[in-house]
């Protein structure tokens, strides 16, 4: 059922949470019980002022009465629904269920998202676990150690004399052993103790970057203040792995280089003028697409400019940042959608790109997103560049006849048919069809 | 005459430990704990079964089987390799280079015992 449809089922569980009865309700609005009954169960279409009555009386803007429950939480309980399809939950009525029980719904979706987050904690354990050179070693010492007193003690436990010097020999032996394996399981149980700590809590180090990101809404107030950017990083991440402090350290001096270059007091003026466009604010402060992207993507939250959401990959593709916004999620584990401009930038290096995209299947609203790439680093004698690209992308503002083009968030969950960019069968439709 | 085993691990109380055990059984025992210098060793005196343990500084226990494989003299010598890693790729990998018998650690004295004198009677 779409979105659109669900009016009736809104008014009647505002009417319903007011206390309301429907013949009251009809009586206001000067209508008949029976004609509310069917608005009510979506079987007759409203707007105009009939529906402005209506939310004035219930106490709500008319948009919340068609518009409902937010996408990303519709989209939230889909991706829930087809990750977990054997279940049986009814898509058909998803929109219907988000709309009469947002509660639950929202239960729901945030419960589904903490399990992928506790997955990716155990595969990023088990992972560490099977790589980790330092556990390796620290088993592998172990091991030795406990080889070394079984078999010298399975000597001295054996029936029969044992010449005196060598059974001395073995007592040290055994002595010497007991103390390293003590001191190397106490190394051992700390080490798991800290790494497990900061692994089960953020999964992989980037995972852990992007989490601190996100608690501060993208926004850094000491760097923005001139703080140095490896003592704000020791400050806000004193909790995070090494691997993470490491990623966070690089993170805050390019903020802070960026802060430098664009200070947050003159961007903010800036903005005001130029909005998002992050090519009329480079040409304010000379400087490149990318940073001013990143700029407006870590900006306050009350920036007059209002949000915009930031991916940065490498070359590979690895998100290296991500800042999603509600009507345009980022996938965190890399296997999002090869359509998106952040990768074509990569084949085009130093143009902006720029596109109105639709997140196919979702009913959220377009975005536009401005993509560009350019060398990591300076230039390098006989060195091929290595290429980072950035894609911003914004709310999109009215664009005349511009179609917004349908792109994925991932293929497991998208409804494009032969899209020449898939990688593997979506839960939504036919594999055949899909080419697979 | 009586055989003669070379063992090399990097370990001084495991090679005390088994080289008392297979003394006592009659073997003549060398030991070296280097890897790097463990293929010129068996070439200069290839003895009748050799233990080999995984992780040696300088070169691995798989690189030295692999290499002495390649060679004539020492192509069908019985290796018994023991590792503290007895994950199965570790097993794959230990018989993908050429191991006779593979032991993980910690073992008793008595199954290694075992392997030696049945890899012992192999080549008698």
């Amino acid at each position: 059922m779409a979105r659109d449809t669900l009016t009736g089922s809104r008014i009647r569980e505002r009417r319903i949470i007011l206390g309301m009865k429907q013949a009251e309700l009809a009586r206001r609005v000067d209508i008949s019980a029976s004609y509310l009954n069917l608005i009510e169960h979506n079987r007759r279409r409203i707007g105009g002022k009939l529906l402005l009555d209506l939310a004035e009386i219930l106490g709500v803007e008319p948009s919340v009465l068609t518009e409902g429950a937010e996408a990303t939480l519709i989209g939230a309980l889909r991706e829930a629904a087809l990750r977990e399809g054997e279940a049986g939950a009814e898509l058909d009525r998803l929109d219907e269920f988000a709309g009469r029980f947002p509660g639950w719904a929202r239960l729901l979706a945030e419960s589904r998202a903490r399990i992928e987050t506790l997955e990716r904690s155990v595969e990023a354990l088990t992972d560490r676990l099977a790589h980790d050179p330092h556990l390796a070693d620290a088993l592998h010492e172990m091991l030795s150690t406990v080889t070394s007193i079984r078999s010298t003690a399975s000597i001295l436990a054996e029936p029969g004399e044992i010449d005196p010097d060598w059974q001395r020999r073995f007592h040290r032996n055994i002595y010497e052993d007991s103390a390293r394996l003590a001191e190397s399981s106490r190394s051992l149980a700390s080490y798991l103790e800290a790494e497990g700590k900061a692994a089960a809590e953020s999964g992989t180090p980037q995972e852990e970057v992007d989490a601190l990101f996100e608690a501060a809404q993208y926004h850094i107030a000491p760097l923005d203040a001139g703080e140095a950017a490896d003592a704000v990083a020791e400050d806000l991440g004193r909790e995070l792995s090494p691997i993470a402090r490491a990623l966070l350290r690089r993170a805050f001096r390019r903020y802070a280089e960026d802060a430098a270059m664009m200070p947050l007091d003159k961007v903010l003026e800036a903005v005001v003028v130029t909005g998002t466009d992050p090519l009329a604010l480079a040409r304010r402060f000379g400087t490149d697409p990318a940073r001013a992207m990143r700029r407006l993507a870590t900006l306050p939250a009350d920036a007059p400019c209002g949000s915009v959401g930031l991916a940065i990959c490498d070359a590979s593709g690895v998100f290296t940042f991500r800042k999603p916004l509600p009507d345009f999620p980022i996938p965190r584990f890399g296997a999002d959608c090869p359509l998106w401009p952040l990768f074509a930038a990569l084949s085009r290096p130093m143009s902006v790109l720029s596109r109105v995209l639709q997140s196919a299947g979702r009913q959220s609203g377009a975005v536009t997103a401005m993509a560009f790439a350019q060398p990591s680093g300076p230039p390098q004698v006989n060195r091929e560049p290595v290429f980072e690209a950035h894609m911003m992308i914004a709310p999109a503002g009215p664009r005349g006849a511009e179609t917004p083009e349908d792109v994925g968030i991932t293929c497991r969950i998208c409804p494009r048919a032969a899209c020449p960019a898939r990688r593997e069968p979506s839960l939504l439709g036919d594999g055949l069809a899909q080419g697979f | 005459m009586s055989k003669r085993v070379m063992l090399i691990e990097d370990e001084p109380n495991i090679i005390e430990a088994i080289s008392f055990i297979l003394s006592r059984e009659g073997l003549s025992v060398e030991t070296h704990s280097d890897g790097t210098t463990a293929n010129d060793k068996l070439r200069a005196s290839t003895p009748d079964l050799l233990i080999l343990d995984v992780m040696l500084p300088g070169k691995s226990g798989y690189d030295i089987l692999r290499e002495l494989r390649e060679e004539a003299g020492t192509a069908d010598l019985p290796v018994l390799m023991l590792t503290a890693r007895g994950q199965s790729r570790d097993r794959e990998m230990a018989e993908r280079a050429g191991v006779s018998a593979f032991m993980t650690k910690p073992f008793s004295n008595t199954e290694m015992l075992e392997q030696v004198r049945a890899l012992m009677a192999e080549t008698s």
